[in-house]
């Protein structure tokens, strides 16, 4: 009992840091959330219950650490739900249960990942497409193009060590119970992109979201950096598809709906839809509120048909609560800056 | 400032709310059953006593016709004179409105009707065959329906509807156009086509599977039931009809649960569940996901539960490998094969069912390696009754799909 204490006056401590900050919102919310849920059942929390349920969270966290470089940089990629489902269903074709042919198939995805990243970045930034409409097109190319090249339903297995990372961990761990690969993935993919905002690349990234023409005119490289946010998203899509896929196997449904729902995870991080405001830490610690959400509405046993109304009733409230905080320290800063610079 | 905002936010909300109040008549998985029932409420406005004692009762009737073909066989048929349809010589031109191919189940049952197509068309019996495929959207097939009307070239148009009341006026123009029309798997709230061909239908389906717990588990064991979404009429007959068997047991339902037939939210939604406490039995109003369902208790360290799934293969590969008690209900595949066979009945003038109701037995342990072994070659999305083993595209046809 006394761990789960220390925990929650951990997650207090942390959220008291954070208040002066817009993105804190979302660690506000999630503690909320475990409040919430802890009352209901503790043993949520005990070790091999909450090592599951950060298996299941951790494909949206790292989607939403990709989808985070797209919209901070003033762009939406609404094509990764439907790539998770693509690499998903080429994953189990191309595998078709044969062990030798995992390696070589994850590289094929790996491939295919950039690529279509590289497709989305290079319509958007050279022929100004703008991108709601690039990915939505390209949403439905990846459905339309899987479904023809299925005959409509996937065929084929994928391979035992294919789900290893999805499903797996390392076992017989204390108080833990198993460690889940998925969940060091998202560790270090996590601290991965967090370091890659520090550098020059995150700052052009910011930057451009921020004031694209400030940008350019200061010689920054914005278009590159804008493919690239979207290569690391199709990246991300890729790695989401591996653990989602080796969490549950294949279906004909895998991926759909994941666009709306990682951007909604981003966008209760308080990353601001037109780019240049928020953080990758608070992106994915939106995708695991939205996790949780659904976990606390399961330890409520609310009716399953009342659980969509209540997700988006309590997603507006948690994004109006954290843009009246931006509006107020907003218009403070922007008196700041004209004093400062008179110019 | 803080007034506007909380106004916005309501705003909002509300249209959220109408906007999901206002999502009905989507179609998704198989199948239908017969038409006319309500079409919004709670569960309980589904159920419709009348049909559920029929489709109950059909469960024990002998079909007619002959078990090796049971694509043919009929329950109490009653047969009508089509001799106003008949034509001479063959090459009949045969038009299919498909409401999409959008899950397993569909495509299975359109590569067997394919294949029962290339036999009659062997045979000299059809010549042309159109087929146009909606997406599961309701204007489309609607214009689909009105082209293939209009082209005037259709000898017979065969319907496989999307949802049921949007596409009756579209069944009806097709009728008035004076070619024999076929509807099969959903129904329409017209009686104008000269058959409608179906399986027994939802009530049996989830009836058969919510017996089979019944049976095999204790008094007071606790059951959680998968969905996969609501207000579509033949997965809620599947559903009532198995809250009225439950109802009557001494069994605890822990809930029932949405998944969309994804894969990933099965196990999520299992696992959590599985935290909470023990779930001896698993219900599901059809087989998607199946496995991740079993997987999802391996995974949490708990004995495998008494389940229902259905006749797709990766559930049953997953049944015989882990020596589970389970059911595999079915909502007959071979249906598929039917329409085609019909229409050609049709314009020989010869009888055919006024309402076509095809058998839809479930798979017991005891067929459990027969079924497999038929169906050894074939993909884990495909369904063990696809029912065209003897038609000469097998197995190719449906093994590279």
């Amino acid at each position: 009992m006394t761990r789960y204490r220390d925990r929650g006056a951990a997650f207090g401590a942390a959220a008291l840091r954070w208040i002066a900050n817009p993105t804190a919102t979302v660690f506000l919310l999630l503690l909320l959330i475990f409040a919430g849920i802890f009352a209901l059942n503790d043993s949520f929390f005990a070790g091999p219950s909450f090592m599951a349920f950060l298996k299941q969270a951790a494909p949206l966290m790292i989607l939403a650490a990709g989808q985070y470089f797209v919209i901070v940089s003033g762009n939406f990629d609404l094509s990764v739900g439907a790539l998770v489902g693509a690499q998903v269903v080429i994953a189990a074709r191309l595998i078709d249960g044969e062990e030798s042919r995992t390696v070589p198939v994850m590289l094929a995805m790996v491939a295919f990942g950039i690529a279509v990243g590289l497709v989305n970045g290079i319509i958007t930034t050279v022929l100004k497409v703008q991108s709601f409409i690039t990915t939505l097109g390209m949403l439905m190319v990846l459905f339309g193009a899987i479904k023809l090249w299925t005959g409509g339903a996937p065929t084929g297995a994928l391979s035992e060590s294919f789900r290893t990372a999805g499903r797996l961990g390392i076992e017989n761990v204390p108080v833990l119970g198993q460690i889940p690969w998925a969940v060091l993935i998202v560790i270090g993919l996590g601290a991965g992109a967090i370091g890659l905002m520090r550098t020059g690349f995150g700052r052009v990234l910011m930057a451009a979201g921020d004031n694209e023409r400030a940008a350019t005119l200061s010689g920054a490289p914005v278009n590159t950096v804008r493919i690239a946010a979207f290569v690391l998203s199709g990246l991300s899509a890729t790695v989401a598809g591996i653990l989602i896929g080796g969490y549950a196997g294949v279906s004909a449904q895998v991926g759909q709906g994941l666009e709306f729902t990682v951007i909604t995870a981003v966008v209760l991080g308080g990353v601001v839809l037109g780019g240049g405001r928020g953080t990758v830490l608070a992106a994915i610690a939106g995708a695991l509120a939205i996790e949780s959400l659904f976990a606390l509405f399961n330890q409520m046993q609310l009716p399953s048909t009342l659980r969509p109304t209540v997700q988006g009733a309590i997603i507006i409230a948690a994004v109006a609560y954290a843009a009246r905080r931006r509006t107020r320290r907003g218009a403070a800063a922007k008196t700041a800056t004209a004093t400062a610079t008179p110019s | 400032m803080k007034t506007t905002r909380l106004a916005a936010a309501s705003a909002a909300a509300l249209g959220l709310l109408l906007a999901t109040g206002c999502t009905t008549d989507t179609p998704t998985d198989d199948e239908a059953t017969s038409a006319g029932e309500s079409d919004s409420g709670s569960s309980s406005e589904w159920f419709v006593q009348a049909d559920y004692d029929e489709q109950l009762a059909q469960r024990d009737i002998e079909p007619e016709g002959d078990p090796n073909t049971p694509w043919l066989q009929a329950i109490s048929p009653e047969w009508i004179d089509t001799s106003e349809f008949a034509r001479e010589g063959g090459d009949a031109t045969v038009c299919f409105s498909n409401a999409s191919i959008s899950n397993p189940w569909r495509v299975t049952g359109w590569i067997t009707m394919q294949q029962q197509v290339e036999v009659l068309q062997e045979s000299g019996d059809i010549g042309e065959f159109r087929s146009s495929d909606a997406g599961d959207d309701d204007d489309q097939q609607i214009s689909d329906i009105q082209a293939f009307v209009a082209s005037g070239d259709c000898d017979a148009i065969i319907i496989s509807p999307s949802t049921t009341a949007t596409l009756t006026p579209a069944v009806e123009t097709a009728c008035e156009s004076g070619v024999p029309v076929i509807v099969f798997d959903r129904g329409v709230n017209t009686d104008c086509a000269v058959t409608f061909i179906h399986p027994i239908g939802g009530y049996a389906f989830g009836a058969d599977a919510a017996e089979f717990l019944v049976d095999n588990l204790e008094p007071g064991s606790t059951v959680l039931a998968l969905r996969i979404l609501p207000g579509v009429d033949v997965l809620e007959h599947r559903w009532t009809a198995a809250e009225q068997i439950f109802g009557d047991s001494e069994l605890e339902i822990l809930g029932d649960e949405f998944t969309g037939g994804d894969a990933a939210e099965i196990k999520n939604i299992v696992t959590q569940y599985l935290q909470r406490g023990d779930v001896d039995g698993i219900w599901m109003d059809a087989g998607d996901g199946a496995v991740a369902a079993i997987e999802a208790f391996e995974d949490a360290g708990k004995p495998y539960p008494v389940m229902s799934g259905e006749d797709e293969l990766s559930f049953m590969r997953k049944w015989d490998e882990t020596g589970m008690t389970a059911l595999a209900p079915v909502y007959s595949n071979f249906q598929w094969r039917t329409p085609i066979i019909a229409a050609t009945m049709i314009l020989a003038g010869e009888e055919v069912p006024a309402e076509w109701i095809l058998p839809q037995d479930p798979i017991t342990e005891a067929e459990l390696a027969d079924y497999l072994e038929r169906n050894a070659d074939m993909p884990s999305l495909h369904y063990a009754k696809f029912g065209g083993e003897d038609l000469p595209g097998f197995p190719d046809a449906w093994r590279d799909r």
